[in-house]
């Protein structure tokens, strides 16, 4: 499905020159979900977006599918890139479109409308009742949901997310993941996770990438959690955790640092 | 109440110049207009992708885009309507008259609409060309389906402070022929001795001004679902 031989990613500024991946080699089966787990600045970021071709590799190769997207023409590796769903950290919705409209936009860059289709993605991620709602009046994980409904609109065979839940707390963050686990078993898409948050990668993947400053230094094969504890709403799941459940986990003792200031930098952004 | 009775009787007498000054200044503005939204838009839409880090970066056509703007804002409004007119002649045919008077104020009015939506182009979030990078868009698309939509309000209210400022420039369109309000006010309000009609003038010109930032912030606002 996915092939990655010896790539490198070197950014280059001015004269001076960042090594963003070194060396790395990897395959993803097809219906596999593979997690790239890492710190931040350990390039896997740069690693999801080596896949759909959005940075083009130093040296190296890339097949997906069989095919090297950097030997395409423009205008073909556009037509493949649109065969490949994109999720993000910040869920990247265009503000003045519904969320309908965001659902449709994919489709529509290919000069094709189906109303009934971009209803079904939106009832999929249990987002229908929001059609007609734009961002700004959404929470952050109904968002990502449309965001996931709209990578899911062109049916696409493989997903790249990109930390889709670290800008997200814990409740809205578990809503993704099931969205995502949901896209897995019924439509049998192949999906890389890029996170930090390493219980979100245990609790979803099969296997997972350790990247450290920009080289794999191993393949994990994940050990599934104890069956996840699903909670109806907020109030039950802060019951459990508070009231003698034994639902803490990592992240809740020591929340990475980079979560606390994206979280910081949104709560700014919303004021 | 005294007030307006006042203006309305200083422009009573002059009504058939006064009405034929407005059409002279909308036919201006209109033309003005006209060459913001069809070579300034795209000259901002151009400036905005091909800037260093832009992305389309083209070092040169950027460079020669930006510096064509500068100069342009530059010159002093009444030194660039006299050192247009070869050009408007060349044009035209003739230098004088409203629509001669129309082409220096349609490369102000581009020139400045060029800048204005660069800078509104340029508070679209990143992600947003992340995004119609990872959907496969053109540039085309990137353009009409993301930058412009995700824009609107803010190239509204950036056309609107254009149209404004094309008024004030309009004013001084008499050297050339051009006619308009200001032309007005000055024949018959200064220099034929009736600062009443020239205060008048000036009152309705404000008044003016008024009711188009308000139609304009109205219109933006309804286009803006960012929620801010």
């Amino acid at each position: 499905m996915i092939e990655l031989a010896g790539v490198s990613k070197t950014y280059r500024r001015g004269g001076d020159e960042a090594p963003a991946l070194h060396d790395v080699s990897l395959t993803v089966a097809r219906g596999e979900m593979l997690g790239v787990v890492g710190e931040s600045g350990s390039g896997k970021s740069t690693l999801l977006r080596l896949i759909n071709h959005l940075e083009a590799p130093t040296a190296g190769t890339v097949h997906v599918d069989g095919e090297d997207l950097a030997r395409l023409a423009p205008r073909a590796r556009r037509r493949r890139r649109r065969r490949i769903g994109m999720v993000f950290q910040q869920f990247n919705l265009l503000a003045n479109k519904t969320a309908a409209a965001n659902v449709a936009l994919p489709l529509a860059l290919q000069r094709r409308r189906d109303a009934e289709h971009v209803r079904r993605m939106l009832e999929f991620v249990g987002m229908a009742d929001h059609a007609a709602s734009y961002p700004a009046q959404l929470s952050g994980g109904q968002q990502q949901r449309v965001a996931i409904a709209r990578a899911l609109s062109t049916d696409p065979h493989l997903l790249l997310c990109d930390e889709p839940t670290s800008a997200l707390d814990d409740h809205h963050a578990s809503e993704v993941m099931e969205t995502l686990a949901a896209v897995r078993r019924e439509l049998d898409t192949t999906i890389v996770l890029v996170s930090h948050e390493l219980d979100v990668v245990r609790g979803s993947c099969d296997r997972a990438a350790i990247l450290e400053e920009g080289r794999l230094t191993g393949v994990a094969d994940v050990v599934a959690p104890p069956p996840a504890q699903t909670f109806s709403s907020y109030a039950a799941r802060v019951r459990h955790v508070l009231e003698g459940g034994s639902d803490r986990r990592e992240s809740e003792l020591r929340e990475p640092r980079e979560a606390r200031e994206a979280a910081a930098a949104r709560e700014e952004g919303a004021a | 109440m005294e007030l307006l009775d006042a203006v309305g009787e200083s422009l009573a007498s002059r009504r058939g110049e006064i009405i034929q000054a407005v059409v002279e200044t909308i036919a201006m503005i209109g033309n003005a207009l006209l060459a913001a939204v069809l070579v300034g838009l795209p000259g901002g839409t151009l400036l905005y992708l091909t800037r260093p880090a832009g992305p389309h970066p083209r070092r040169t056509l950027h460079a020669a885009l930006d510096a064509a703007v500068n100069v342009v804002r530059s010159v002093p409004f009444l030194l660039f309507v006299v050192a247009l007119i070869p050009f408007t002649r060349w044009l035209l045919g003739t230098s004088f008259g409203t629509l001669a008077a129309s082409v220096p104020l349609a490369f102000v009015a581009a020139a400045l609409y060029a800048r204005f939506s660069e800078q509104t182009l340029l508070e679209i979030p990143p992600q947003t060309v992340e995004l119609s990078r990872a959907l496969g868009a053109s540039t085309w698309q990137l353009i009409t389906r993301f930058l412009y939509p995700e824009a609107r309000s803010g190239l509204v209210l950036s056309l609107t402070t254009v149209t404004i400022s094309l008024i004030s420039y309009s004013t001084i369109m008499g050297v050339v022929g051009g006619g308009g309000v200001g032309d007005f006010a000055i024949r018959y309000g200064y220099q034929a001795y009736e600062p009443e009609l020239m205060y008048s003038t000036i009152l309705i010109m404000v008044v003016i001004v008024m009711l188009i930032q308000a139609a304009g912030t109205q219109l933006a606002r309804r286009l803006d679902r960012r929620g801010r």
